[in-house]
This record gives structure tokens, sequence and C-alpha cells, in this order.
């Protein structure tokens, strides 16, 4: 790299002149114009460009919410109904916001199921999945925070059990608790705290996004193959091919986002939370949102205070080690057979969890929450590190453009023999 | 971007341009839509135009003596003139005028002058509602932010401001009373 003006062979001479100072758009070509993406995508890698597109909806409806409401325990909930019945389109607002995070947790989970069925996590790629599950943590603390802020009885005691939870940690749990709260219990020095923070940790979300996108475009993307792209001849430029692919995942969910906002808004809230906060009465069935029922599952789980909230903490925890418990050199689970056996049972087990999540804590719920939960965690600390040994994967195809163009690797060898879908 | 059909390009340009330019149309009349809703939430809500009016009983006020109220947020100066102030505010001669406007075309009942109490230059309040305020040169109000001088009429006379006081929408619901809005 020499100081002075950046080549630009941008055509545009005002492009051009700005190019030269500040090579944005020459990054943006390299980046998201020519970049080499492996050409075999299938419409699972839709979803991190659904990720990031979820991401900014909920800023833009949560900068324009925060318009309307205030953080005060005697005046939020009325805000939030304000919000729905006096502001122009606060109603479209809110139910976007409400049933995006919905979404992003739906096209986040898919995202992280494909990283984890097609091995993306695996050598060169440990820190962009890392960065990933940083993502994941902060979106699973903002969701959270997010829900107190209506001030319902949902928020008032979700808020209450899940910062109950620290109070398991020997020692400084009680600490840790007296400093979320900032008082003795739930109330108005905490609903101000999670507004602040809510209102912050989706900017944070959006630099570790950054840094996933930087580290992602350093290995390149992995694909349904699990094999690297071995020259041009197995990759496509990112613009039209993907953006154009990207684009018609965007309008599937678009539709899938619009029958929820238009026809089903509150179908994947509680209806309790359009009780203002009542700190003197619990409701009788209390439950996370759905979206942390298969976490909210194995805290349940176990007899024990602080075992099942190291567990439910752990459930997460070992996804960042997940590189290194899964030694096998094969990706893809196209060519492991056992381990794909083994990892859709464990998407049955991570349902299941969801499932009983959210029925009461009583049998025979108890019993199915133990039997998924230790296949949960078995399958991370048994399974995958015993295959890495003793699975025999299949043969894997010579390059992306052999297996997926069945000719010779040069692109049009049209004459396609039937090649095995492996 | 390299297109691999390159056989058929010079046949597909007008083709493609004709896609780009429908994808394109499309996508700004999307985001034109989805921009629609969120620039309306940030005008007045409905409970805010609920607001919008304001009833005032004129029957405590004396001759000489001015009451300040509030519509939607801004004070609104109510005020009986003396047979004296009226007469000065309609001798005035129009040539003198920065703001032309005869004190008959700016009050519906003599002796009630209405008039929006925001300083036409930049929005302070004018001084003169209290009978201890300066009223300036013209004996209605004056502005002490930069030094506009109203007349008795609320009309602008001297000073950096460009119009005069501002009547709002008012009706009279009965002989001593006024609906603002």
């Amino acid at each position: 790299m020499s100081i002075g003006l950046h080549n630009s062979d941008i055509p545009n001479p005002v492009l051009r002149w700005i190019d030269q100072r500040m090579p944005v758009f020459t990054m943006m070509q390299k980046e998201y114009g020519s970049f080499p993406t492996p050409r075999n995508f299938n419409y699972f890698w839709n979803f991190g460009a659904l990720a990031m597109v979820n991401l900014v909806i909920m800023i833009a409806t949560g900068v324009f919410l925060a318009m309307h409401y205030t953080p005060h325990t005697s005046m939020a909930f009325d805000s939030v109904e304000r919000i729905m019945r006096d502001v122009n389109y606060g109603w479209l607002l809110r139910y976007v916001h409400a049933n995006g995070a919905s979404m992003f947790f739906i096209v986040v989970y898919v995202h992280i199921w494909r990283g984890m069925y097609y091995g993306s996590y695996k050598a060169p790629r440990e820190l962009l999945w890392m960065l990933g599950v940083v993502i994941f943590l902060l979106m699973m603390a903002t969701a959270f925070m997010g829900y107190v802020l209506p001030w319902g009885q949902m928020s008032f005691w979700g808020a209450t059990v899940i910062t109950n939870l620290f109070s398991a940690f020997p020692v400084v749990g009680e600490w840790i608790v007296q400093l979320l709260w900032g008082g003795f219990s739930v109330d108005n020095p905490t609903l101000n705290r999670f507004f602040a923070l809510h209102y912050l940790l989706p900017f944070v979300i959006v630099g570790v996004v950054f840094l996933h996108v930087v580290a992602l475009h350093i290995t390149g993307s992995n694909n349904p193959l699990g094999i690297e792209p071995k020259g041009p001849q197995d990759t496509l430029p990112f613009h039209p091919y993907y953006t154009a692919k990207d684009s018609f995942g965007l309008v599937i969910y678009f539709i899938v986002f619009a029958v929820l906002v238009f026809f089903a808004p509150n179908y994947l809230g509680h209806p309790d939370n359009y009780i203002p906060a009542n700190p003197l009465v619990t409701p009788a069935h209390i439950v996370p949102e759905w979206y942390f029922l298969p976490f909210y599952a194995i805290l349940r789980a176990v007899p024990d205070k602080l075992g099942g909230v190291l567990l439910m903490f752990g459930s997460i925890a070992v996804l960042f080690v997940l590189p290194w418990l899964d030694g096998s050199p094969v990706r893809s689970m196209r060519f492991r057979p056992i381990a794909r056996i083994a990892f859709l049972l464990w998407t049955v087990a991570f349902f299941v969890l969801l499932y009983c999540g959210g029925k009461p804590a009583e049998e025979p719920y108890v019993t199915i929450s133990r039997i998924a939960a230790a296949y949960y965690f078995a399958y991370f600390l048994v399974i995958l590190p015993l295959l890495a040994r003793l699975e025999k994967p299949l043969p894997l195809p010579e390059s992306i453009a052999r297996a997926v163009l069945g000719g010779g690797p040069l692109p049009g060898g049209a004459a396609a023999k039937p090649m095995e879908k492996a | 971007m390299a297109a691999s059909g390159g056989a058929t390009a010079s046949e597909g340009t007008p083709r493609r341009d004709f896609l780009n330019l429908v994808t394109a149309s499309f996508a700004a009349v999307g985001v034109g839509a989805v921009a629609w809703p969120f620039i309306a939430s940030m005008q007045p809500a409905r409970d805010v135009l609920a607001l919008a009016s304001t009833d005032v009983d004129l029957a405590p006020i004396a001759a000489g003596q001015a009451i300040t109220v509030m519509w939607r947020g801004k004070p609104i100066f109510v005020r009986s003139r003396t047979p004296q102030e009226i007469e000065a505010a309609r001798a005035a001669p129009l040539s003198e005028l920065k703001d032309p406007a005869t004190d008959q075309s700016r009050i519906q009942r003599d002796p009630w002058l209405i008039v929006i109490g925001i300083c036409t230059h930049l929005g302070c309040v004018p001084l003169g509602q209290k009978p201890t305020d300066p009223r300036g040169d013209y004996g209605g109000w004056f502005c002490p932010c930069h030094g506009s001088h109203y007349d008795t009429s609320g009309r602008i006379r001297k000073g950096p401001a460009p119009l005069n006081l501002a009547v709002p929408p008012y009706a009279f619901t009965s002989d001593t009373k006024i609906r603002i809005g």
C-alpha cells in the first residue's frame, strides 16, 4: 500500500473524484460486486443477508418507536398503548418491531443451523463463527430488555425471573442482581437502564456484524459441499448472481413477515402482557418469548438452581468451542453419514426443548426436557469428538464446478452427465 | 458484471435495460411506501390533535386587561381593549404599516383582540400582557428579544419582525365565551 490518491477506475467523474480520496466505491465493487462466491449456494445461504435486513428494520422501527415511548414505570404501558391508538401508523411500527424480533430469531436460527449442518464453523472460519455467537448473545440480551419495555405483566415477571438467574451464582450473585435492578426489586431504575441498553446494544450488534462480514470476506463463504473453491470455475461474482438470489429470498421473507404483522400480530406474544405490570401478582403461567424456550427448558430440566443456570448458559457457551469439539476435517454433513443423523437428531432435540419450554413445569415435560437436554450436550461433547475419530466420511467431490456442472472444470460444460447429487 | 450469456448480448441489451428500469422503479415505489408510515408517525398524533381547541370565558376580563391562554402549546393573548386603544388602532393609516391590515379585519367583536402571542420574527413571546410590562412605542406589545414593537391591534410597527401577530381561528360560542381552534 502506498500513500497518495487511490488509482480508481470508476467511470463517473464525480464518483471517481470521491473514490480516489476515499475508495469506498472500489471497496463495494470488490466486496459486493465482483466478490468471488461459490457457485453452488442453496437457499440456506440467503439467511445472512436476511438477518442483515432484519437488523436494519429493527433499528429503523425502534428509533421511531423511541420517539413516542416513555421509559417510566408509571407511563411506559400507557405510552405503548398511545403508540397503538393515537400515533399515526404507530400500530404498524410496533407490530413490525415486535414481530421483527421473532423474524430475526427465525432467520438467525436457520443461519446458525446452516452453519452447523455444512460445517461453516470449521477452520479457517472459527473466528467468523465465534463472532456470530457473540451477535447471537447480544441479540438475546437486546430482545430480553426490549420485551421489558412495554411494562406489562410478562415484561415485569420476565425481567424478575431472568435477572434472578444471576442470584444463583455464589458470593457475587446478590450483588449482581442488585446492580442489574438499581434497587431491591425490578422497578423504575431497572426500566430506565433497560431502555438505555436496549437502544445501545443494536448498534453494538452492527459493529460486531461488521467484524463478522470482515472475517467472512477474508475466508470467503463456505458452501453446501464444504470444499474450498479451487479457482474461478468454482465461483461466481456476487453481483448479479447472489444479489438476485438474495433478493428473491428477501421477497419470500417479506411475505412471511407481512402475514405475521397484518394477520397474526399477537400470535407469538402473550395476552398477559396487555395487563399493566403488577409487582404483587405473578401470572399463573409465565414463559419467556418463544425464541428463548429451548434454553428455558434446559434451565428447568435441572433440579438445582445453580446447576440449571450454568447448564442454560453452557448451552450457548458450548457453541464458542464447537470448532474444536468437531475435529473432523470434512465440513458438510452431506459427506458424514453418521454425524448427519446425529445432527438431525440434535435438531429434533432443539425443537423438543422449544416445545417443552412452553409447557408447565410438570411431568411428562420435565423428563422429556431432561432427555432432550442430555442429547443437546452429548452431541457437542461426546458424539462430535468421537465421530471425528470413528466416522468414515464419503468421498468428497474433486471440485465445486465438477460436482455442480457434471462435466469438466470449465464452465459451460453443458453436456451434463447425470451426477450424483450427494 | 460480465454476462455469461454473451452470445445474445446485443439482442438482450434493451430488454436488460427495461428489466433494470422496472426493477429500480419497483424498488423506489416500495421504499417510498415503507418510508411513508415512518414520516407520518412524526406528525401530530391523534391525542395531540384532540387537544387542538381551547375554551375561554371572557366575562372576568375587565376593560384594559389582558390574559394569556394556551392553545396548541402556544400563548394566546386575549385583550379587552379600552376605547382609546381601539381608536388608536383604527387611526393608524395603512400606508404606515409594514404588514397592512385594518383593525376591523383582525377582530370579530369589540373590544376583544385575540392574537397568537408569538413574535413573527423568531418566536419569542412579546411583553405587554401585564400593566407593568413595557408595551413598546405603540402601546401594544414589545418583543424584548430583538426589539419589535406591536400596536394595539397586534400589528408590527417597528423592529425586525416581518408580520403582524397572527390571529388564531376562533368563534364566539356565547356573548362572553370563545372557542379557539
